[in-house]
């Protein structure tokens, strides 16, 4: 079997996953990083950005992540987020929609935000 | 029916009109506060990591920084106020303006100016009737409050104690809050959100003999702790909206269930009342027919002789 490491993915109202993963990707704010198992200990700060966990069963688990952090210590990684949502729970629909919205009124954060979304669902 | 006999039978139905409204309240306060119970369990996952992980930053390098030095005089505080923006909760709303009070007269009394920045219509109401100043306000959002919420409130916060002193900024940072320690308790605490101290911070955190790993920061010790530590105090702000929110809840559904017992007590006393204004009723019109009955047979037995 090969190595696992625990992940949480917590936004700040709700637990949004668990799980254990065997790679996960995430951006910070110099670069994007990939964390494996046994990765020496990590405190970060997230980008906006599509989150990559690739789970032990082979499965991908994709989120999309608002500003938080990354922190990893004794094979156990926690993602932090203001607000964290899965690739399955994004409506995409309404992201493009917001993404629209968000470009005719030149509102740069909400059209990143919408841009993450969308991001997030291709990447599924 | 007797004037005063409608007078009992009137008031008993408007009592239990009222007694109908405060059951339905207490129900729906009850409901509320279970609700609001999950949403605190629902964010003590997010608040204990990032506990942690501050914990981690603190201990693991030397990085100061304006939220966790302390001024050496600290002439200027602020006070968060949370209360309510609907009272029928007892003494939920009084409870906190009081401890917010009390803290205010303590700084004071060490010498410091103090701003007060408040959440809830209640005590807005409050100071705005005393003409007293307030720095801030919020209201609208504290039955049911969301992190956005907490965002709204901390941003300004943040913004005073990062500002200098002499330019109208603050050196600390006090939050008046009510904590839900359960169903029939509820207490006013007042707690010092800012400057943070880290070895606080670090004994809050559950696990005491953990040693914490040495971490590597990305992009630099600083940086992470430039955004690690207002999210901290959103997240402060965001755990004592809800236990608020919760506390609130809690105190409606004691008040309106004494409410509606008193309702019970008085809908009992008046029927008993009612009761002996009919049978008194009764009583008269008893007498009255005797009392006429025989005065006619006395006078019936007059005319015969």
């Amino acid at each position: 079997m090969a190595a696992e490491l625990h992940v949480e993915l917590v936004a700040a109202d709700r637990s949004v996953w668990s799980g254990e993963a065997t790679l996960v990707v995430a951006r910070t704010t110099s670069g994007d990083i990939g964390v494996m198992p046994g990765h020496q200990p990590l405190l970060g700060v997230l980008e906006s950005g599509p989150v990559t966990i690739r789970t032990s069963d082979g499965g991908t688990v994709v989120a999309a992540v608002h500003g938080g952090f990354i922190s990893f210590a004794d094979n156990k990684l926690s993602l932090l987020a203001e607000i964290a949502e899965l690739s399955d729970e994004i409506d995409v629909q309404r992201a493009e929609r917001a993404l629209e919205r968000a470009k005719s009124e030149a509102d740069a954060s909400a059209e990143r935000r919408a841009d993450v979304r969308l991001r997030a669902v291709a990447a599924r | 029916m007797g004037a005063q006999l409608r007078v009992y039978k009137r008031r008993i139905k408007s009592v239990t009109a009222t007694k109908k409204i405060t059951k339905a309240m207490e129900m729906i306060a009850a409901s509320r506060v279970v609700k609001a119970q999950r949403k605190v369990a629902a964010s003590t996952p997010y608040a204990t990591e990032l506990t942690r992980a501050v914990t981690a930053v603190g201990t693991g390098s030397n990085t100061q920084h304006p939220l966790t030095t302390e001024a050496e005089t600290a002439t200027r505080a602020a006070v968060l106020l949370l209360t309510s923006d609907r009272g029928l909760a007892g003494a939920f709303n009084s409870n906190a303006i009081k401890a917010a009070e009390q803290l205010t007269a303590r700084l004071e009394a060490e010498g410091k100016e103090v701003d007060s920045y408040i959440v809830g219509r209640r005590g807005v109401a409050h100071y705005n009737f005393r003409e007293r100043k307030i720095a801030k306000q919020w209201s609208g959002f504290t039955d049911q409050p969301e992190y956005a919420d907490a965002k709204t409130v901390a941003g300004p916060l943040i913004e005073a104690i990062e500002k200098d002193t002499a330019e109208g900024g603050v050196d600390e940072l006090h939050i008046v809050y009510t904590e839900f320690v359960s169903m029939m308790t509820q207490t006013a605490i007042d707690s010092r959100l800012l400057p943070l101290s880290l070895e606080e911070v670090a004994e809050e955190s559950a696990k005491k003999d953990e040693i914490l790993p040495l971490y590597d920061f990305e992009p630099s010790a600083e940086d992470v702790l430039d955004a690690l530590l207002p999210r901290y105090v959103e997240s402060r702000i965001y755990n004592a909206l809800l236990q608020s929110a919760a506390s609130k809840h809690a105190a409606t559904r004691r008040a309106m269930k004494s409410a509606t017992d008193n309702a019970g007590d008085l809908i009992n006393n008046l029927s008993r009342l009612a009761n002996a204004a009919r049978q008194a009723e009764i009583t008269q019109e008893i007498s009255e027919i005797v009392g006429g009955a025989s005065a006619l047979a006395d006078a019936t037995a007059g005319s015969d002789k």
